[in-house]
């Protein structure tokens, strides 16, 4: 057996041996030991280096709470995890562990440097070390803070794990498994009642479990423990063990993270490694019970200093005496108790030294039977021993005053600066804090949520209190759900209430300027950082907060706060509450990234839109984009083909034969009914009365502003029905601007909007072959210009399908687009295809359809408008509709500010030196004039023309309109480029290309 | 998770199946160009920005798809009511009494 395992005492069992590794080297630890107690067992207390100063560590807790011993845990390949903490880790046969912040090893760190440079690193540091010279930002402080900054490493590996995500519903959810969330537990689980009972730890009992003398009703309390779970599983009662509450949300919507297989030596194929949980529960009772304070003095955080309820638990939960030779610290009667314990199981405590004057007659007589020294009134002032504390100073304090101090020899020292109640999930329900002046600490008061607070999380101690009180809540929430349970009532023996004081950091002979007297282990903030930071002008707890970083790190200052309040407040000359307590916000503890990610990873981090030619596109090569939540096929490339060269070949193609688009994701809306054409008449900016069925209109969307939301090619079906197309990425967001006016502002129209995009797979053939592939193959239409002119659209046949065919361009060219049923889509596009071959068919994708729409001037909403253009900005006052009596944007457009001149206005630019432009630069009129240089607009299209025979692209200008054939500027990091303001129609100004 | 009661659909449904559609009870003007360019303006831009019971128009987006009003308090977040579009102006007196 380990060197500091102790026989017969603990729930681990040492006939299981359990092997793992730790910095390369391996322990034998026992089944139910977590990795600190195994290694403390072992006799291992360094288990860490400290964030900022490097300084060793060791476990300081037993629990969640744990601010220093964070490891890396590895499972081979892509699992590993940083920042675990040792003291909740379970072992397992073949676990490999490794501590953190140190190089070349634990015991050999060269960032310890940084401790004896500690007075650089005082509170604010960033804020004053950083500020000069200004270059040396870039070079030096950044890139020096970025390799020190962080705990521990991230993985670099794809996690092979899966994470899972459930609802559950229940009545009552208790939040803690200790003595006051089990009675309440059994007090709720009445009448069918449905009640939930959730604990971090691998098993039930919270206190219990480092309390076995306690007897309940009777009974021991490990029996009475075992018999209350199997009894409460047979009421129906549903246990959740290693699984965290980490957030309440509103309406008791709780998050829990469940973790299934981080303690597990074999993983089981079809388990997920960690479940979140939402749940929804009609009452909550937060039973989460106290956090053990540590006591601030210089060398507090010296591997082997520890809370003294830690060593309870270490000693009692898993058989482990954390010393040989303790000293107990405290200013609480807890830590007598501890005393004794360890005692008992064979320490030669040193001495139990109290801050108090008087202590508890029983507790002076427990430490007299056992022959332990007893030093009342005095402080502690030091620690000596390098990687383990080997002794503690401590110094009488009489009237206010230090005497001289002297050391005792130890091999660790338990401290305890009292206790405070867990209260973070109930100040996640936005919950009232009260002061407590008696206990020093805040108590819950209001909340709004369905939710009570049991047990030492509302500032009760002992046992049997905890028992009654969760009892009491437990009958409370019945009754709240209309039900009457029994009283409970609980008699404890060997119970162990106590009370005790509070402190700032404790008093000292020294020079309090050079105490390293820890607050906050895991971000290295002393208490003299404090009060540093109130003497350089932070008044609220929130700002000494963020200037010290106290109770920032990753365990939430679940030990630092009430600390660092208690020293700020009297640094302040303040009481507490006028103080302040910082903001608790969930995760109540750290949480991976893969619970809050679940299933929404890979392919299922977003939904993949295909349209039905997707897989024609993908066997032909296509490079894809996504647009919007679909999938696009970008441009087609044949073998040694870049992306420039394929949309060359695919825009020459269109234009001098036959171009094949997939124009399926373009977003379709059916408007139909007796009012159809007043609802388009008041929605967009165009006329619609006179849109005989059969034609096309291109209709622009704005907001009630004036400014452009959307624009798409309408066509009129019937008198009552119109095919409205919006841009893909816009669908929804149209329907959503449609229905609110329809229902809310208009809801006397009989008008009825549906999405229809994925209805039909769209099909766009454009160039001057397109009407000769086609008219072959539609049957009652007439594709000429006289009977089915551009602008046209039609119910008709094609390829035997049923379609809707619209005579519609966005490239210039003769153009069509075919409406087909959705899943006949890959059927017509083959068909086409083959017929298309006789004229050199090329299918193209989205870059060459933008490269084609350019050269002809069309916008693309989003693109070359960004929401403050109007129609008249873009050169499309054509489009609106001047006799309407109204339309959404109508008065908007004749705001002071949209009539003003030097309004951005769209038009187009040709570079003098024949190169590209940068889409999204900035312009200038004046490049010689003093930096910061007045910008007058940006660059919002730009593309390689081959029609055009050079560079074009579209751009917002102020007053642009008025500049045609003037110049502008463009500076770009290595020259500035000047360009002429053009019209925005580079090919085919007379649209003559439009006639078949 | 708040959850919120579609008048419509007449059941209690969580946050995620409806959206936020700004302040309720702007009416937009019967003639808009009979409107000067402060009453405009005013239309347009000008929202209540208030701690405490707001009146406010929400979409039930991944249910019936209608658009309705409610009543939410901005410190507790809190639905005190909601209510169909059209329908008057719930007294707030009345709502305010049940939140103790």
């Amino acid at each position: 057996m380990s060197q500091f395992r102790v026989a017969g005492k603990g729930r681990v069992d040492t006939g299981r041996p359990v092997t793992f590794t730790f910095d390369g080297k391996s322990y034998k630890g026992a089944q139910g030991d977590t990795v600190a107690s195994a290694l403390l067992a072992n006799g291992v207390h360094l288990m860490g280096r400290s964030f900022k100063y490097h300084r060793p560590r060791g476990a300081v807790a037993a629990g969640s709470e744990e601010p220093n011993a964070l490891i890396g845990t590895r499972r081979g390949k892509g699992r590993f995890e940083p920042n675990t903490r040792a003291t909740v880790q379970e072992i397992w046969q073949g676990l490999e562990t490794t501590s953190q912040n140190k190089y070349p090893s634990l015991k050999w760190d060269i960032g310890a440097v940084n401790d004896a440079a500690y007075m650089l690193f005082s509170a604010g540091f960033y804020y004053k070390t950083f500020m000069w010279p200004k270059n040396f930002w870039h070079k030096v402080y950044e890139p020096f803070i970025r390799a020190a900054a962080g705990l521990g490493v991230s993985p670099t590996e794809e996690d092979p794990d899966h994470y899972a995500s459930r609802y559950l519903h229940c009545d009552v959810l208790i939040v803690g498994a200790g003595p006051s969330g089990l009675a309440a537990a059994r007090a709720a689980a009445v009448d069918g009642l449905k009640v939930v009972l959730v604990d971090e730890n691998a098993e039930v009992g919270g206190t219990l479990l480092s309390e076995p003398q306690a007897q309940i009703d009777g009974n021991p309390a490990w029996d009475w423990l075992a018999a209350e779970a199997a009894a409460l599983k047979d009421l129906g009662v549903r246990i959740m063990t290693r699984t965290t509450a980490i957030g309440y949300y509103h309406q008791n919507m709780i998050g829990m993270v469940e973790k299934l297989t981080d303690h597990l030596p074999d993983l089981p194929t079809d388990t997920p490694r960690e479940r979140m949980w939402r749940v929804r529960a009609r009452q909550v009772v937060l039973a989460q019970g106290a956090l053990e304070k540590p006591l601030v003095f210089h060398g507090n955080d010296r591997p082997g200093v520890m809370l003294a309820g830690s060593a309870q638990t270490y000693l009692n939960r898993y058989g482990v005496l954390v010393g040989k030779k303790p000293v107990v610290l405290t200013a609480h009667d807890s830590a007598w108790y501890a005393a004794f314990d360890l005692a008992d199981a064979g320490a030669r405590v040193q001495a139990i030294v109290d801050t108090r004057d008087t202590v508890r007659d029983d507790l002076l007589a427990g430490a007299r039977e056992r022959g332990i020294k007893v030093k009342l009134a005095h402080t502690a002032t030091g620690t000596t021993g390098r990687l383990r504390v080997n002794s503690l100073r401590v110094n009488p304090v009489k009237g206010g005053t230090v005497g001289d101090g002297y050391t005792i020899a130890c091999d660790a020292v338990l401290m305890s600066g009292g206790w405070t109640p867990s209260l973070h999930l109930f100040s996640h329900t936005k919950g009232s804090l009260a002061w407590d002046d008696d206990l020093t600490t805040f108590l819950p008061k209001d909340t709004p949520e369905d939710c009570v607070i049991a047990g030492a999380s509302r500032g009760l101690w002992g046992i049997e209190a905890a028992l009654n009180d969760g009892a009491a809540k437990g009958r409370e929430v019945a009754n709240a759900l209309g039900r009457a349970p029994a009283e409970l009532v609980y008699a404890v023996a060997a119970d162990r209430p106590g009370t005790g004081i509070t402190h700032k950091e404790l008093p000292t002979d020294r020079s309090p300027g050079k105490a390293k007297a820890f607050v906050d282990y895991q971000n290295d903030v002393t208490a003299k950082d404090l009060r540093l930071a109130v003497r350089e002008g932070m008044r609220s707890i929130e700002h000494v907060k963020r200037y010290t970083t106290n109770g920032m790190a990753t365990d939430q200052g679940k030990m630092s706060n009430i600390n660092g309040l208690n020293i700020a407040a009297d640094a302040l000359g303040k009481k507490q509450p006028q103080v302040g307590l910082t903001t608790f916000r969930p995760p109540y503890t750290p949480t991976s990234f893969g619970a809050f990610a679940g299933y929404h990873r890979g392919e299922h981090f977003e939904v993949t839109r295909k349209t039905q030619i997707d897989g024609w596109a993908e066997e032909n090569g296509a490079v894809f984009e996504p647009v919007g939540q679909w999938r696009r096929a970008w441009y087609f490339p044949k073998a040694g083909e870049d992306m420039d060269a394929a949309v060359r070949r695919e825009c020459v193609a269109t234009r001098k034969s036959l171009g094949i688009f997939d124009a399926s994701t373009l977003a379709k809306i059916e408007v139909k009914g007796p009012d159809a054409v007043e609802f388009m008449n008041r929605m967009y900016t165009n006329p619609w009365t006179k849109l005989a069925p059969g034609r096309c209109r291109y209709g622009l969307l704005c907001g009630d502003d004036g400014f452009i939301r959307d624009d798409g090619v309408i066509g009129r079906l019937s008198d009552d029905c119109f095919h409205v197309t919006t841009t893909t990425g816009g669908a929804a967001r149209v329907l959503n601007m449609m229905e609110d006016y329809l229902q809310t502002e208009w809801p006397e129209l009989d008008v009825w909007l549906t999405s229809t995009t994925e209805q039909w797979s769209t099909i766009a053939l454009n160039g001057p072959n397109a009407a000769k592939l086609l008219a072959p193959l539609v049957e009652g239409v007439d594709l000429t210009d006289e009977a089915f002119p551009h602008m046209s659209c039609r119910t008709c046949t094609v390829a035997g399908m049923p379609a809707r065919l619209f005579r519609i361009s966005f490239t210039g060219e003769i153009g069509f687009e075919v409406n087909v049923p959705a899943p006949m889509g890959r059927k017509l596009w083959e068909t086409l295809w083959e017929a298309g071959q006789q004229y050199d068919i090329c299918a193209y994708g989205t870059e060459t359809m933008h490269v084609l729409r350019a050269e002809k001037g069309y916008i693309i909403v989003g693109q070359d408008t960004d929401g403050t253009v109007t129609p008249y900005d873009a050169g499309m006052g054509w489009a609106v509709g001047k006799k309407k009596p109204d339309f959404v944007g109508m008065r908007g457009l004749t705001r002071p500010d949209l009539v003003a001149p030097g309004r951005k206005q769209l038009v187009g630019l040709l570079t003098d030196d024949q190169s590209k432009l940068e889409e999204g630069a900035q312009i200038v009129f004046d490049p010689n004039q003093p930096v910061p240089m007045k910008m007058v607009g940006h660059v919002t299209s730009s593309y390689h023309s081959d029609a055009a025979g050079r560079p074009i692209a579209l751009a917002l200008v102020e007053g642009g309109h008025d500049k045609m054939g003037g110049t502008v500027h463009i500076p770009m990091p290595d020259r500035t480029i000047a360009a002429k303001i053009t019209s925005t129609v580079f090919v085919d100004p007379e649209n003559a290309r439009l006639k078949i | 998770m708040l959850l919120i009661h579609c008048p419509y659909c007449d059941e209690t449904l969580p946050e995620a199946e409806f959206t936020y559609a700004g302040q309720a009870h702007v009416i937009r003007p019967e003639d808009p160009s009979g409107q000067s360019d402060d009453q405009w303006q005013e239309f347009l831009f000008i929202r209540e920005n208030p701690k405490g019971p707001h009146y406010e128009r929400w979409r039930h987006f991944h249910g019936c798809g209608r658009f309705f009003n409610a009543v939410r308090d901005t410190v507790s977040d809190k639905f005190l009511t909601t209510y169909k579009a059209g329908a008057p102006r719930p007294d707030l007196s009345s709502l305010t009494e049940g939140l103790k």
